[in-house]
């Protein structure tokens, strides 16, 4: 993305330049000179930009570790505007170097005005076709162009650290080569970060390079962090889309399924491209994870996703209602009807997925009902093609976990098992632990939350006006009056 | 059809315990055999016996004797009455099979027409001048004349109009009574059993205790309703209340003979075993000291000796031989004009009863033998088993190698860890989920309060 800056009056001056070295060299030292240089960097900006002499060979004279602060502002001016493709490998492997050795500290200072536009729809959004596409299918990476719906223009500050990066990891798409960006990227989120509870900018774009690099377990581990403090909508749908498709790729469909559901839920007043996307692959993975579906969303989606998601879906909610039914061979003319829409979209693979899923959900089903069964009949009830088949199906399942059984290959025999876990061994005490411990730190969670929702001015100024409306004489005042109107 | 000669046979008994100069309404009517026509409409009187007749003639299949039976013995009871609608639909199902005398009768329609509008000028002009004179009670005797002379001419909806606009000049309980006694019957024939469920309500409400029968007739009718609503245990309820003084005041809706059916089945298919055994007649169990069976019902099923042979098979276990009464009375079944609807679902629910109830008391079952039992298959019963044990009704898992069905009894204690677990991880992915969508909202609502200042 661009940033935009307001022109302001310009300070002539060619040695300033050189003066500025020298300032950024001497005020580093401390937070006081710090916010010294932090002043002196932002006056002099638009001198910087004017300056044409100005080279990457001059950051050379700077320490990236020590002169953080300035070292960023140069950095930023440097980068921005085209560059040719030599030029912007030069960059790239500058702006790493600079990530990685750089004080936190420093960076988390410098912010200034960014357009936080809709109209940015020069940003890609680029659908980096799931794991599960390229393995199964062999699907070259795709690039779709969704635009942002929401029209609004909003000024918010923005790190100009985020900014750089950002631009960076356009670079490093320029130049194909999305590996570059990952482990750079890693740690700008990392420093970036005020608290691991809150989500950045720069989230989502850390997980579209780990994305289109198809380096998943890295991704992953940004999506462990326990994210409850989030600023922005579009970053945090961004986030939750990749995230989701990153689980998949890792078969993790639990932890997809959390985050998949949270952009399906989350409040919005009409529904844009990113919760559509998300939401066709929330119905995958829930036939793949749980084997069942329904059309109606939870209660707490947004009335404007309960309405809409469903009409742009169609093909998707189709699938699930004839993964219900749980007949393989219709469910396969289903995705054969529509096949050209899975495949636009880049679903392809998922659904193969899910259409092989249905097997297991209907040998897991069996389980409930036989205590013992000939892999003849469960290839029959299931409609697979021979009993070798069934053998296969089971004993995929049985290494997977899913269920607990014998097979008896004499007479061609499945012995289905109780789940032999007693709760009685001491891991199983301390998983229950852990848990009542999670538990517990959520609930304080919830209540700090509570509490300073409680005294935000906004929100009672707006249940004060609302107050009005029902007055019913109550015994007591929840809000104070003169956040009455 | 000659009737003594067709009733004789080993399962039915004539039942003769008092009301001897009733023996011909206590010949077992519902039986396996095939239904005896004249025997079944003297059980009834009035509207219900020609669309019960009427009724039998279109459902009885291609037995043309006896669907000629039936649409003969309709066409003389319709000629009794004053509904040429009615008349013109008999002779033109009759289509001329019955020889001359169950022809059209153009000459009867016409004087029944032209007295029935003489009829209702006169009624019109007695309403008229009740109204001016403002005198409530004759005002309700008018508005329910009318009610019953569209009754009689078919007019449903008018009758009930009528019937109904009696309520504002109703001054005592009785009338009230009257008035709720007339909707009810009207909408049973009408069909509209949401109607009767209201007006059974309605007359039920009075303060001052009724009388026996009128009250046994209000249990009936609402017994009726909830059958046709499909809550069976309500309607076995129901029609279990009804007391014996009933008899036979009721045939203008329905018979004694009915409440047994209606009622047995029902409980049958409805009612758990404490709930059963307590209508069981107590001279079925010389063990039992105590008495807990319901005297009033008793009486009641010795009308039907096949009900309550069944109903005895069912909680004696003997399961063949219960299904067997069933599938014999089937076709009988299916000619009653409000057991139609139901026979089927009443069957399939019976036939689930009894297999659950087949393994409850069981370790393991031998499929082989349980199949002889309920005369199917073993292939058969195990999808009946599979089905029940998909909707939980059976504990049990069938080892389908050696055909036995193994009871499954959930160990409580792992059970309960599990659940714990799941929604110890419930909780936390729902609190989460939470509290991102409220920093969403609170900070759209952050955003538009910085973008209003």
């Amino acid at each position: 993305g661009l940033c935009s800056s307001e022109i302001s009056k310009t300070i002539g001056g060619m040695s300033s330049t050189e003066n500025l070295i020298t300032s950024i060299q001497g005020l580093s030292a401390s937070s006081g000179d710090l916010s010294a240089l932090h002043r002196i960097l932002k006056g002099a900006e638009e001198t910087l930009r004017a300056d044409s002499d100005l080279e990457l060979s001059t950051l050379e004279e700077l320490d990236a570790s020590k002169h953080s602060l300035g070292y960023l502002y140069l950095l930023d001016v440097l980068t921005c505007g085209p560059m040719s493709n030599e030029k912007a490998l030069d960059v790239v492997l500058l702006i790493s170097r600079f990530i990685s050795s750089c004080d936190a500290e420093q960076i988390r200072i410098a912010s200034d005005k960014s357009t936080a536009s809709a109209k940015r729809t020069t940003t890609v959004l680029i659908d980096a076709a799931a794991a599960a596409d390229a393995e199964t299918c062999g699907n070259q990476t795709n690039r779709t162009i969704i635009s942002w719906g929401d029209d609004d223009e909003c000024y918010c500050f923005g790190l100009v650290v985020v900014s750089l990066c950002k631009r960076f990891k356009d670079r490093v798409l320029e130049l194909e080569d999305p590996l570059r960006g990952v482990a750079p990227l890693l740690s700008a989120v990392r420093k970036v970060q005020v608290s691991s509870k809150r989500l950045t900018a720069l989230h989502p774009d850390c997980l579209q390079l780990c994305l289109l690099a198809k380096c998943y377990k890295a991704g992953f581990s940004i999506l462990s962090d326990d994210i409850l403090e989030v600023d922005q909508p579009r970053d945090f749908y961004l986030y939750c889309y990749y995230g989701g498709m990153i689980c998949i790729g890792q078969k993790k469909f639990q932890k997809a399924l959390e985050l998949l559901y949270n952009v399906v839920t989350a409040p919005m007043h009409s529904v844009n491209a990113i919760a559509l996307e998300a939401y066709k692959k929330y119905i995958l993975v829930t036939l793949i994870h749980s084997g069942q579906f329904s059309v109606s969303l939870p209660k707490c989606a947004s009335t404007a996703a309960q309405r809409h998601l469903k009409t742009w879906s169609l093909p998707y909610t189709e699938v699930g209602n004839c993964y219900n039914e749980g007949k393989i061979s219709e469910l396969q003319a289903v995705v054969v009807a529509h096949s050209s829409d899975f495949e636009k979209d880049n679903n392809l693979g998922l659904v193969k997925q899910a259409v092989s899923s249905l097997y297991k959900r209907n040998i897991l089903r069996l389980t409930q009902k036989y205590l013992t069964l000939s892999l003849q009949d469960i290839a029959n009830m299931v409609q697979l093609a021979n009993a070798k088949e069934a053998e296969m199906h089971v004993l995929q399942m049985i290494q997977d976990g899913q269920i607990h059984a014998l097979i008896n290959q004499k007479d061609g025999m499945v012995r289905f098992l109780e789940d032999p876990e007693q709760y009685k061994t001491s891991e199983m005490i301390e998983v229950m632990d852990s848990v009542i411990q999670r538990t517990i730190g959520l609930s304080k969670n919830l209540i700090a939350m509570d509490e300073s929702l409680s005294c935000d001015p906004l929100y009672l100024g707006k249940v004060g006006r609302e107050r009005q409306r029902y007055d019913f004489g109550e015994d007591f005042d929840t809000v104070p009056q003169k956040f009455s109107m | 059809m000659e009737r003594d000669e067709e009733s004789s046979g080993p399962m039915m008994e004539v039942c003769t315990n008092g009301g001897g100069e009733e023996t011909s309404n206590r010949r077992p009517i519902i039986s396996g055999e095939p239904l005896d026509i004249e025997a079944y409409a003297t059980l009834y009187k009035g509207r219900t016996k020609i669309m019960r007749l009427l009724f039998i003639a279109s459902h009885c299949g291609g037995n043309q004797t006896m669907q000629l039976e039936a649409l003969r013995m309709a066409y003389d009871e319709i000629k009794k009455g004053e509904n040429t609608q009615l008349f013109r639909d008999v002779v033109n199902r009759i289509n001329g099979r019955l020889g001359d005398k169950y022809n059209m009768d153009s000459a009867w329609c016409e004087s029944v027409d032209r007295r029935a509008e003489q009829k209702k000028g006169r009624l019109e002009n007695e309403l008229s001048s009740y109204r001016t004179n403002l005198i409530k009670e004759s005002i309700r005797m008018g508005h329910n004349d009318f009610g019953d002379f569209y009754y009689a001419c078919g007019l449903l909806n008018e009758a009930f109009k009528n019937y109904v606009r009696t309520r504002d000049y109703c001054t005592t309980a009785k009338h009230i009574i009257h008035m709720c006694m007339n909707a009810i019957l009207v909408s049973i024939e009408m069909g509209q059993f949401t109607h009767v469920s209201s007006y059974v309500n309605k007359a039920e409400q009075n303060h001052e205790t009724l009388d026996p029968i009128v009250a046994a007739k209000l249990r009936c009718a609402s017994g009726l309703a909830h059958l046709e609503l499909k809550k069976y245990k309500l309607a076995a309820r129901k029609f279990l209340d009804v007391s014996p003084e009933l008899g036979n005041s009721y045939n203008e809706v329905i018979a004694p003979q009915d409440v047994a059916t209606y009622g047995g089945l029902c409980a049958l298919a409805s009612f758990d075993r404490s709930e059963l055994k307590a209508f069981i007649p107590l001279r079925f169990f010389s063990l039992v000291a105590k008495v807990i069976d319901n005297i009033n019902f008793r009486d009641f099923l010795e009308l039907v000796p096949e009900v309550r042979e069944l109903i005895n098979d069912f909680y004696s276990s003997r399961y063949a031989s219960c299904l067997e009464y069933l599938g014999s009375l089937r076709a009988n079944l299916l000619l009653d004009i409000h057991l139609h609807d139901h026979v089927d679902t009443l069957y399939d629910q019976i036939r689930k009863k009894a297999l659950i109830q087949y393994t409850l008391p069981f370790v393991s079952v031998d499929l082989s033998r349980m199949a002889d039992a309920f005369k199917t298959s073993v292939s058969g019963l195990e999808k009946e088993l599979e089905a029940l044990i998909t909707d939980n009704q059976i504990q049990a898992r069938i080892d389908s190698h050696n055909k036995i069905l193994y009871a499954r009894h959930a160990d409580q204690r792992n059970a309960t860890f599990q659940k714990v677990l799941q929604m110890g991880n419930e909780f936390d992915r729902d609190v989460r989920s939470m509290m991102l969508r409220a920093n969403l909202l609170k900070h759209e609502y952050h955003a538009r309060a910085g973008r209003n200042h």
